[in-house]
């Protein structure tokens, strides 16, 4: 990047002004703390330099946007072009009260759903369900059947908005009611734009809502790519979440490998299958946090990028442009809110937001402040999207491709976190792969031991956390209106699913049903069979039983 | 029983979330202490986590929630608890519990109502405080 001459003789300068200036500072004025050190413990120097950058080779590493090794961007110009999406994950109550939402959030210009179920719905059981009861609508939208989703759509056209779905166990299912929606609305299936979650294999680790054990769960996400490949060309089928291994614990060079390495496995099984890399990699997407320490955030982002184009080529031989890749969605971190004077939330999003655009994000959530006491009201969700409005408009900072390239520290932490990352991985295929390393709970222990480590800092105050343990006020519970599902929500879901079964088809009902069964039975690819199984109007629980039948069900394997 | 008896604990995660962090950190944070721990794992209904709490003779329950379906579970488990005549038992809990509701779980028996942010030792000096040797 530089002449050797040049550098030479900043090293000699820096040498004498370590023996000079430097230390004549020190001796007056200590530093705050003998070492700092990012949350994966890279430690971070007083000073960068070009000598931590002499060994970049820039056209290699770099490049130009929209080229391999796409560290810079996947796309040639960024946000000149298009801004990110600004895509905010809402849900709660019922269908009706969460379709209010989405009208709202896209009145105030959000340009793309995401959808929150509850957790009965994430679990893949009935709002009537004995386990469902007290949480019905409470932490998402409650979605039993087709008749909830015609409703969380109601007057919204499918061909006009992308749809992301925060769903894993019960996916396939999701994607099969969407599916009905667009053909009702008579928009041609591969004009459906959007996403599944759909990635379980970090459920087994981090997220932790499992239906199925991990061989046939992985089976089924590989039949949602399979289906989409052939019939949704413009469906994300899989977003390969780091967000949850992050929000578990991890830290971010964890965060990290586990996704790539996660992201190895799917394109493993889909190739089992007979897929060609080129027809299906174009459409895997990916899902990360944004955390706190910025400039190991912006690394990250960055890292990421590189790592994943040289996975796709190197290792699976992809040719497709596209295929490497690596397009992302961030979300804020969950688990920085603060309780405690909660509306310094508000400052903590905007950081970690602005460290998601300068690493180059094409989807951003940000969360509401008061998310770490409920669900956001109107009024905080409105606050977290202006955020992301006065990033893309008023900073200026999506005006040139990726501005942090070049910057002396940036560089050394995005080369160390790729170093570290790829450590992790060549551990994991060592290991036999990502299964074989849940089966022995490394993933686990690894997440546990690092979110262990991460508290004891904060305890001893190593971590200071702005009002919970330095800058506290005795009055810290700020009375906010916060938003409360009302019981009204469950009775009003019950009788619905308790008419709908009595006014539905119920021998068609079991006709689709029964062959649900005889296609898990036999191995087949499930979508057409739930597709169909949906359109009948058999609930999510009734369609998940079936499965539950033939796959067996999930018993956690905890790891403290 | 003797009374170098170590504090037996469980840490239970009752509901359908699965945000467990905060829970094994707890059960972390009380096995350095010297106590015995026993964590459920997820989604343990009101009836297998008083079962527990009997089968393993313990002398605190901390529940942890982030679902917001703590009005309806928890007292559940208070009233079994009453009908197993282990009212004796310190019970705790922690996770996303809105203020407005603290009140009312106190009054069922409920000891306190952590929120997000208690520093462990915090929660430590309360459950060695708070215990009552069972007999």
């Amino acid at each position: 990047m530089i002449d050797t001459e040049e550098l030479k003789d900043i090293e000699k300068r820096r040498e004498k002004w370590e023996t000079t200036t430097l230390p004549r500072w020190l001796n007056r004025h200590p530093e705050r703390r003998k070492e700092f050190h990012t949350t994966s413990g890279i430690p971070i120097k007083r000073l960068y330099l070009p000598e931590d950058m002499k060994n970049l080779d820039y056209v290699r590493e770099l490049g130009f946007p929209g080229e391999f090794p796409f560290t810079r961007g996947v796309h040639a110009t960024m946000y000149r072009g298009r801004l990110w999406t600004m895509r905010q994950f809402s849900g709660f109550g019922t269908a009706e009260q969460t379709n209010k939402r989405f009208k709202y959030l896209l009145k105030e210009g959000e340009t793309g759903l995401s959808i929150a179920f509850d957790y009965p719905t994430i679990m893949g059981r009935d709002s009537d369900d004995p386990m469902s009861q007290g949480e019905v609508g409470i932490c998402g939208v409650a979605i039993s059947s087709l008749q909830d989703m015609e409703v969380l759509f109601n007057g919204i056209p499918l061909d006009k908005v992308t749809t992301s779905m925060t769903i894993n166990g019960p996916a396939a299912m999701l994607l099969a009611m969407y599916v009905a929606i667009g053909d009702k609305q008579s928009v041609p299936r591969r004009m459906l734009g959007g996403t599944t979650q759909n990635d379980m294999l970090k459920e087994f680790f981090a997220q932790k809502l499992c239906i199925f054990p991990p061989k046939p769960s992985v089976k089924l996400a590989t039949d949602i790519i399979e289906y989409c490949t052939e019939h949704l060309p413009k469906w994300n089928p899989v977003s390969i979440s780091g967000y949850h291994i992050r929000e578990a614990g991890s830290n971010a060079v964890q965060e990290l490998a586990f996704t790539l390495a996660d992201g190895i496995a799917y394109v493993e099984s889909t190739l089992e299958r007979g897929l060609k890399v080129d027809d299906f990699a174009p459409r895997l997407s990916f899902f990360f946090a944004a955390h706190n320490n910025f400039f190991e955030e912006v690394a990250k982002f960055r890292a990421a990028r590189k790592l994943w184009a040289q996975i796709m080529k190197e290792r699976f031989k992809a040719k497709n442009a596209r295929s490497l890749w690596m397009r992302m969605h961030i979300q804020t971190s969950g688990c920085t809110l603060m309780a405690r004077q909660p509306v310094n939330n508000v400052v903590r999003v905007a950081l970690q937001s602005l460290a998601a655009v300068l690493g180059g994000t094409q989807s951003l959530h940000t969360n509401s402040f008061d998310e770490a006491l409920a669900l956001p009201s109107e009024e905080a969700v409105r606050i977290a999207l202006r955020t992301q409005q006065i990033i893309a408009h008023e900073s200026g900072v999506a005006e040139t491709v990726d501005p942090l390239a070049g910057s002396y520290c940036i560089e050394a932490l995005t080369a160390q976190m790729e170093e570290q990352a790829m450590e992790y991985i060549n551990r994991i295929d060592d290991m036999g792969g990502v299964i074989s390393a849940i089966e022995k709970g490394f993933f686990q222990k690894e997440i546990a031991d690092s979110a262990y480590k991460y508290q004891q800092e904060t305890d001893r105050k190593e971590r200071v956390l702005v009002g919970v343990n330095e800058y506290t006020v005795k009055e810290d519970w700020v009375p906010l209106e916060i938003l409360r599902i009302e019981p009204h929500v469950e009775e009003e879901q019950l009788v619905g699913l308790q008419e709908l079964k009595e006014e539905r088809n119920n021998k068609k009902v079991r006709e689709v049903l029964d062959r649900l069964h005889e296609a898990t039975a036999r191995g087949e690819n499930l979508m057409p069979p739930i597709i169909k199984a949906v359109k009948a109007y058999a609930t999510l629980g009734e369609i998940c039983n079936v499965l539950r039948e033939i796959f067996g069900e999930y018993q956690e394997l905890i790891v403290i | 029983m003797k009374s170098d008896r170590k504090i037996r604990v469980i840490v239970a995660k009752p509901g359908l979330d699965s945000h467990d962090r905060g829970a094994k950190i707890v059960a972390r944070a009380f096995r350095d202490a010297g106590m015995e721990v026993i964590y459920t794992g997820l989604r343990q209904t009101p009836e297998q986590i008083v079962e527990t709490a009997l089968q393993e003779d313990v002398d605190v329950i901390g529940l942890s929630i982030l679902s917001g379906a703590h009005m309806t579970l928890f007292p559940k488990i208070m009233e079994l608890m009453k009908q197993k005549r282990l009212e004796d038992i310190l019970v705790f809990a922690g996770g996303i519990i809105p203020d407005q509701d603290v009140p009312a779980l106190r009054k069922i028996g409920i000891k306190r109502v952590f929120g997000p942010g208690t520093p462990t030792d915090e929660l430590v000096k309360f459950v060695r405080k708070n215990t009552r040797r069972r007999k």
